[in-house]
This record gives C-alpha cells, sequence and structure tokens, in this order.
C-alpha cells in the first residue's frame, strides 16, 4: 500500500513506519536483539474473562507492532473505559486510561502535540459508539494520523451486559427484556461516510490475520478504523458460534469510497478484511513549534 | 488481505519452510497455553493454571527442539501458516476455556490438538511432492501420534469433572 495521503514530493523513508515515526537504528557495532510481540507486552496479566477475544486481540497488537519493528517508547496507546480500554496497561508503551468515550479526544491531542509518536486507541462498542459516538464521527472526518482498533462485542460487558449500539434488536436480556427492538449502529458504513482513511474488520480468533491488518493500518496515513469482532464469552456465549460465521472478503480492499460504500451495505457483518484504504491527505496542522513553556501554563493557573 | 511486512516464505515449499511452520506451530501453541494459564491464575483456578503452565513448557521444549534440530536459535523467517481454520492445529481456540474448568478439560484441550497436528502432518505426508519434506511429516505425524497417546494415558490419571462443574452460585451473568 502506497502512502498516497502524504503530500507530493514527500517520500516516506523505507525505515519510517508507523503514522510517522521514525524507527530507530542500533548504533554502529552493536545488534539489536529483534523485538517479538513478547517485547510490547507489560508484566500485569489480563484480567478479562478466560475465553474473552480481547486476549487475542491484545496479541495481535503487539504482534502488529512487532511487524513493525516500533521501538515501545514511540507508541502511546490510549483508551477509554471498559473491558477492552484496559490494554494500555498491558502493554510495554506508553498509555493512557482516560475519560469514558473520550479516547478519541485525548488522542488527537497526544497526537498533534507529538506527531513523532504511534497513537493507537483501543476501545469498545460502547465507549466508541455509544459514549464516544460523536467523538468517532469527528475523529474520522478530522482524519488525524490515528489507528483506532475496536473491540466489539455487541455488550457492555464490564457492566455486566447491559444492550449496546452493536446489540442486535432482538437480543433478550433481564436488562432489556424481549430486546431493544433499536437498528443496529453500522461502524464500517459510518466510519466510511465520515472519512475515515482505512476502514477494516477482524476477528479475534483470527489473531495473525487481525495483527497484519492493525500493521496495515498503522502505516496507512490518516485515521485508520478497525473493527475487530471480539466475542464475550460471559454475557454473549453464543458468540463463540462467531468462527463458524467469519470468512475472509472475497474482494480486494479498494481505494474507491463509492465502491467500498456498496460493499459495506450489502456486508452480513462477517467479512473480515481490508474493506477500504483511501487516498485522503491526513491532518497536517502540525507540527508547530511550542509558543508556550510548562511553566508559561502553570502561570496561567496561578491564583 | 494485504500482505504481511515481515520476510515471506519461499515461493517453493522447501524443508526449511515446512520446518519453520512446524517451529512456529508448537510456539504459538505454547503462548495460547501462557494466555491461558495467565488468566485461570487470575481467576483463582491454581491447578489448571498449573497444567496449562505445564503445556505450554512441553509446547515450547517441542520448538525448541525443532529448532535445535535445523541448527537454527530463531525462526529465520516467519512463515505464513496456511491452516484449515485461522490459526495452528496444536492452538487451543481462545474461547474454549472456561473459568470454572476442571484438568480433565485441560487434557481434553490438549488432546483435541495433538489430534489435529496428527491430521494436519498426515495430510501434509500425502500431499507433498518434496521427498524431504514428506519424510520429516511422516517424523512429525508420528511424534504427535505419540503424543495423543501421551495424553490419553494422563487423563486416565485425572478425575473426570463431575456433574455440574460449571455451575457458579453466584454467577456474572444477568441474562438467562
Amino acid at each position: 500500500m502506497s502512502p498516497k495521503g502524504r503530500p507530493e514530493g514527500e517520500s516516506v523513508p523505507k525505515r519510517l513506519s508507523a503514522k510517522g515515526s521514525p524507527v530507530s537504528a542500533p548504533a554502529c557495532g552493536t545488534v539489536a536483539a529483534p523485538r517479538t510481540a513478547a517485547s510490547y507486552k507489560s508484566s500485569y496479566k489480563p484480567i478479562w474473562c478466560p475465553g474473552c477475544g480481547d486476549f487475542s486481540v491484545l496479541s495481535s497488537v503487539t504482534k502488529a507492532l512487532a511487524q513493525l519493528d516500533l521501538p515501545p517508547e514511540r507508541v502511546a496507546v490510549v483508551s477509554g473505559i471498559g473491558c477492552s480500554s484496559r490494554i494500555p496497561a498491558y502493554t510495554a508503551c506508553y498509555g493512557f486510561h482516560g475519560v469514558h468515550g473520550r479516547s478519541l479526544a485525548a488522542a488527537t491531542g497526544l497526537k498533534v502535540a507529538r506527531p513523532d509518536l504511534t497513537v493507537l486507541v483501543t476501545g469498545g462498542d460502547g465507549d466508541g459508539y455509544s459514549i464516544g459516538g460523536n467523538h468517532f464521527l469527528h475523529a474520522c472526518r478530522r482524519n488525524v494520523d490515528l489507528t483506532y482498533v475496536v473491540m466489539d462485542n455487541h455488550v457492555y460487558g464490564m457492566t455486566k451486559g447491559q444492550p449496546s449500539p452493536t446489540t442486535e434488536p432482538d437480543w433478550d436480556s433481564k436488562l432489556a427484556p424481549g430486546g431493544t427492538g433499536l437498528r443496529v449502529f453500522h461502524p464500517l458504513v459510518v466510519a466510511l461516510a465520515s472519512g475515515a482513511n482505512f476502514v477494516a474488520r477482524g476477528f479475534a480468533g483470527d489473531p495473525n490475520g487481525t495483527a497484519r491488518i492493525i500493521a496495515e493500518a498503522i502505516r496507512h496515513p490518516g485515521f485508520s478504523f478497525v473493527e475487530v469482532l471480539s466475542p464475550c464469552v460471559t454475557f454473549r456465549p453464543e458468540q463463540r458460534q462467531w468462527k463458524g460465521a467469519v470468512r475472509p472478503a472475497p474482494v480486494d480492499p479498494t481505494d474507491d469510497a463509492a465502491t467500498a460504500a456498496r460493499r459495506v451495505m450489502s456486508d452480513d457483518g462477517f467479512n473480515i478484511g481490508i474493506l477500504y484504504a483511501g487516498d485522503r491527505p491526513a491532518y497536517r496542522g502540525y507540527p508547530q513549534p511550542a509558543r508556550a513553556t510548562p511553566a508559561d501554563l502553570e502561570a496561567e493557573f496561578e491564583l | 488481505m494485504k500482505s504481511s511486512p515481515v520476510a515471506p516464505r519461499p515461493a517453493t515449499p522447501s524443508l526449511a519452510d515446512f520446518m519453520a511452520r512446524a517451529i512456529a506451530m508448537e510456539l504459538e501453541a505454547a503462548q495460547r497455553y501462557e494466555e491461558f494459564a495467565d488468566a485461570m491464575e487470575a481467576h483463582n483456578n491454581p491447578e489448571v493454571a498449573a497444567m496449562f503452565r505445564k503445556l505450554a513448557v512441553i509446547e515450547a521444549r517441542h520448538g525448541d527442539q525443532l529448532l535445535a534440530q535445523m541448527g537454527w536459535t530463531e525462526l529465520p523467517f516467519q512463515p505464513r501458516i496456511a491452516f484449515e481454520g485461522f490459526e495452528g492445529p496444536e492452538t487451543a481456540p481462545v474461547d474454549a476455556v472456561h473459568y470454572l474448568m476442571k484438568p480433565w478439560h485441560v487434557l481434553e484441550l490438549a488432546l483435541a490438538g495433538e489430534e489435529r497436528a496428527v491430521r494436519f502432518f498426515d495430510h501434509l505426508a500425502r500431499t507433498t511432492d518434496d521427498a524431504a519434506v514428506r519424510s520429516a511429516a511422516e517424523e512429525m505425524r508420528e511424534e504427535e501420534r505419540e503424543h495423543v497417546e501421551l495424553v490419553r494415558a494422563w487423563m486416565q490419571k485425572v478425575e473426570p469433572p463431575p456433574e455440574g462443574w460449571e455451575i457458579d452460585p453466584d454467577p456474572p451473568r444477568y441474562t438467562d
């Protein structure tokens, strides 16, 4: 995939990867140990329910970073609230576990202030499509160089199983007897219509394939959106059947938004792979030299 | 799907390519068992955690043996592995565990993985045109058959799960 989103004449060095982050080279005369997925995992062990798809997505994120050979200290992982939003603590990268639904706002600020960092945003369907829904639309529209990975399990798992925007209208539960009767939110459709420059879907049961998609998403300029179907075995045990429903999309990615729109509007939600890789230039409002020092900012708060 | 940035496997499958696949299979299976062990420790199921940890050691040791057999210290290239499903035959599915599962269930998972590995290597041995690959695949198939028997014997020594093992008097579900 060519970095089409960059201005004419701005070549991308071969070792420049991951949304603009320069990759550090080993010093002369030394041989750096190759980074593996384990290089990006922290010593904290996940507390997700055994069987949760998020284990697999964590593995995919770390494998993708290893494929790109990014120094962990050049990567920031930003999240909101929810089971999947715990990911920053489980990585050895910089992390920010922020406010519910506001991960994209925090990540946008970080990327604009520190364009040299690779910024990943992780979260769930409730955090991203409901509480953070408006931020999702405008993050797509702004097209800042971020990679947003949403672990979609069609339920609020951390708070005991309330329906989320992607929950099926007839999903019956004590918290929504008879189902909500509400039309589901279509994340890929919304991302595409709102201007995301890269739109894809992965599946937690395919960690290697999802790692490749995330690596491509990180490489692609602009806002990259990766929805990952990540079963919740506790509140949606029937999602174990997803493994029999998903299949690689039978078509190659397109850079034509109209073609992608036609495909995704007839999609049953179980085609995995890259749907759209566009060429819209990433937001270029940075870098700008800092005009204030931390001391100047502190001075504004003096009483 | 787009191509991976890692070095692709050689265009013509060779013995090195085959062995790289076999080693990657073992190491990925070991990693999955490690993840399961961590999860079970976090959920206060130490007996099952210890058993997953033991399986992880066994799989990793097998991977290391294969590396040594090839004279490698690490995989020289990242193989692209084509399996029937999304993952290698020895890798237990990520959703195949339960926080109340018993050691017998762990062995049941391991047995299924070893049986899938037998079928995988048997298929390779019967379909490859390369004599060296065929010989190696047959050898691996026999090793996996031995593992199947070892796990079966192990299961005989482990108490089967009692009826209702999955019943939690304080369940997290609100949905039934």
